[in-house]
């Protein structure tokens, strides 16, 4: 599924809950504990997202030119956010990853449900994914097959 | 009694409804709602006598520089201080805090000297004792708190020494609502020749504060917490320091002559209140303080004392719920934690339900720190909260609650 397949899908989900709030809120979380769990190790501020109110710890991969993330949150509502990222950006070309337009966000109405100050979290979480996946793509092929540990942002 | 339909009348937002529900307001200790007395009051300045303080010789101007002043002495009998310039105004507790380790730092504090702050400390009253700390090389000691969430008295004792010039406490805690012993503290600063300083600002909305008595150096709160306009504050100072101590900031107001070789300074209050002062809102504020003296002679403690033992008694209904802060002296905040939930994400599950709540660490991170944990969820109430909130605030948890227990 492309990129723009998954956001459609996304889209079409949040419409089941007609903009109610904790029904939304609720199913964000749900999606957040599907999310297989980070190990410890990456649990540090090394693989910490700056600019979040919550602790959200993310780490990408990149085989064979898709980009793979994985990450984790110390808070549920966080963690969900995070997994609708994963969901559409995640297995896709690092390029497409970094020109994706994300605009599922707006469609479902998350500035809305989550509010400014979480919304500004989700920004530096996308800033980040799209940094990771820059790395990757400009150092191609040399970068494709590592973990990618150091690079991080310093908003 | 005091007849609470009455009192929500008096405040408009409390119509408001939030993601279609109607707004039940539990978040009082870190700003109160305003009653239509100080939104009138503030409207009316605007309106009618907005003109510069302390400057014009005309009319407009004694009108706006006399109801100015009249705040002032509205303050210094609802604190009963003796004199009324020793009410100054600031923009907050916070900068009322600044301005007494700045100025108190150039006159009684040397390297090697000793300034005393508590665990239970917001940072806006550790923060600029840091900063003054480091600056002359003094050092910051702790008192510590006990498992009930109450300071450790002996301990302070043990604390203190000849070199303590200076003892900053938080009169009742924003976190854990323990209400601290400010008068058992002056009296054992005092003997050791210390200043003290109190943080009032979750103090004045609840109990009767008496500077006299309480017999501190310094009472520094802010208006806002207190049924007030935002952006203005007051710091209460014994006069005979305040005349001893720099000003704080330079600028107009606050001089008497001004020439390139030297200035004279102004004499109190004026000393320590450089520049247009936010004339608006200390006018406004008199509106503020008049209302709440009143609702206390109806004994709108009382009320607020029965929301807070119902509130807790609910909650511990509650499987897995533990109430942060167990002092025997506690009033208006409730911290918790719910086992499984982070409190940001109750926070937000609760706000869905039109019911706002503090979340997070309150701005006491050395606190959640001592208390070994991340954070809390707040509950903190005001004169116009009701039984009947607390009840359904209570059922919406349960319900919350019960969806992440099933979730499991
Ligand atoms: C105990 C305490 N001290 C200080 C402050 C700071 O007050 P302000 O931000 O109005 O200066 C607050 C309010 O957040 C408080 O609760």
């Amino acid at each position: 599924m492309s990129i723009d397949q998954k956001q459609k899908e996304i889209i079409e989900e949040f419409q089941l809950f007609e903009g109610d709030k904790e029904s939304t809120i609720f199913h964000l979380m749900e999606i957040g504990e599907s999310l297989s769990p980070l190990e410890d190790e990456y649990k540090t501020d090394k693989y910490i997202i700056k600019g979040c109110q919550s602790k959200v710890w993310l780490i990408a991969e990149c085989k064979d030119g898709n980009v793979n993330f994985r990450a984790d949150s110390n808070t549920a509502i966080t963690k969900g956010i995070i997994s609708l990222l994963i969901r559409v950006l995640s297995g896709e070309k690092a390029k497409s990853i970094v020109d994706a337009d994300l605009y599922f966000i707006k469609e479902i109405g998350m500035g809305n449900i989550i509010g400014t100050q979480r919304s500004n979290g989700l920004v530096a979480m996308i800033k980040q994914m799209k940094l990771f996946a820059l790395a990757f793509h400009n150092n191609e092929p040399a970068m494709s097959d590592l973990k990618l540990r150091h690079t991080r942002s310093n908003d | 009694m005091i007849d609470i339909a009455q009192v929500r009348r008096d405040f408009k937002i409390l119509n408001e409804k939030i993601n279609g529900k109607p707004l039940i307001y539990f978040d009082n200790a870190a700003t109160s709602q305003k009653p239509q007395v100080v939104v009138d009051a503030l409207l009316n300045y605007y309106q009618q006598i907005n003109s510069n303080v302390h400057r014009g010789v005309h009319s407009l101007a004694e009108k706006a520089t006399n109801a100015f002043e009249k705040t002032r002495e509205t303050v210094r009998g609802f604190i009963n201080a003796k004199f009324t310039e020793e009410i100054i105004f600031t923009k907050g507790t916070t900068e009322g805090i600044n301005l007494v380790a700045r100025s108190l730092s150039k006159i009684s504090l040397e390297k090697g000297d000793e300034v005393i702050v508590s665990a239970m400390e917001h940072h806006a009253n550790i923060v600029p004792w840091q900063m003054v700390c480091d600056e002359v090389g003094a050092k910051l000691k702790v008192i510590p708190i006990t498992l009930k969430g109450e300071l450790d008295l002996d301990s302070f004792e043990s604390l203190i020494t000849p070199k303590t010039k200076i003892v900053a406490v938080i009169h009742v805690s924003n976190v854990l609502g323990t209400v601290n012993d400010i008068k058992g503290i002056t009296k054992t600063a005092h003997k050791h020749n210390a200043l003290v300083l109190v943080d009032g600002a979750q103090g004045i909305p609840h109990l009767d504060v008496d500077v006299q008595d309480l017999d501190c150096d310094f009472y520094a709160f802010s208006a806002h917490k207190v049924y007030g306009p935002t952006g203005i504050g007051v710091l209460y100072g014994k006069k005979e320091l305040l005349e001893k101590m720099p000003p704080f900031l330079g600028g107009g107001e606050m001089i008497s002559e001004v020439t390139f070789e030297k200035t004279t300074y102004n004499e109190l209050p004026y000393k320590f209140e450089a520049g247009t002062p936010n004339i608006g809102d200390v006018i406004a504020f008199d509106s503020a303080v008049n209302y709440l003296k009143q609702k206390k002679e109806e004994n709108i403690v009382a009320h607020e004392n029965e929301l807070l033992e119902y509130a807790t008694k609910k909650l511990k209904e509650i499987e897995g719920i533990k109430i942060v802060g167990e002092s025997d002296n506690k009033i208006s905040v409730i911290s918790f934690i719910v086992e499984g939930i982070h409190s940001f994400d109750l926070g937000m599950m609760l706000d869905a339900q039109g019911i706002e709540i503090r979340t997070g660490h309150h701005c006491a991170q050395p606190l959640m720190r001592a208390l070994g944990i991340e954070g809390t969820a707040r509950v903190s109430f005001a004169i116009y909260n009701t039984k009947e909130e607390v009840d359904i605030f209570v059922e919406e948890l349960k319900r919350i609650v019960g969806k992440f227990a099933r979730k499991k």
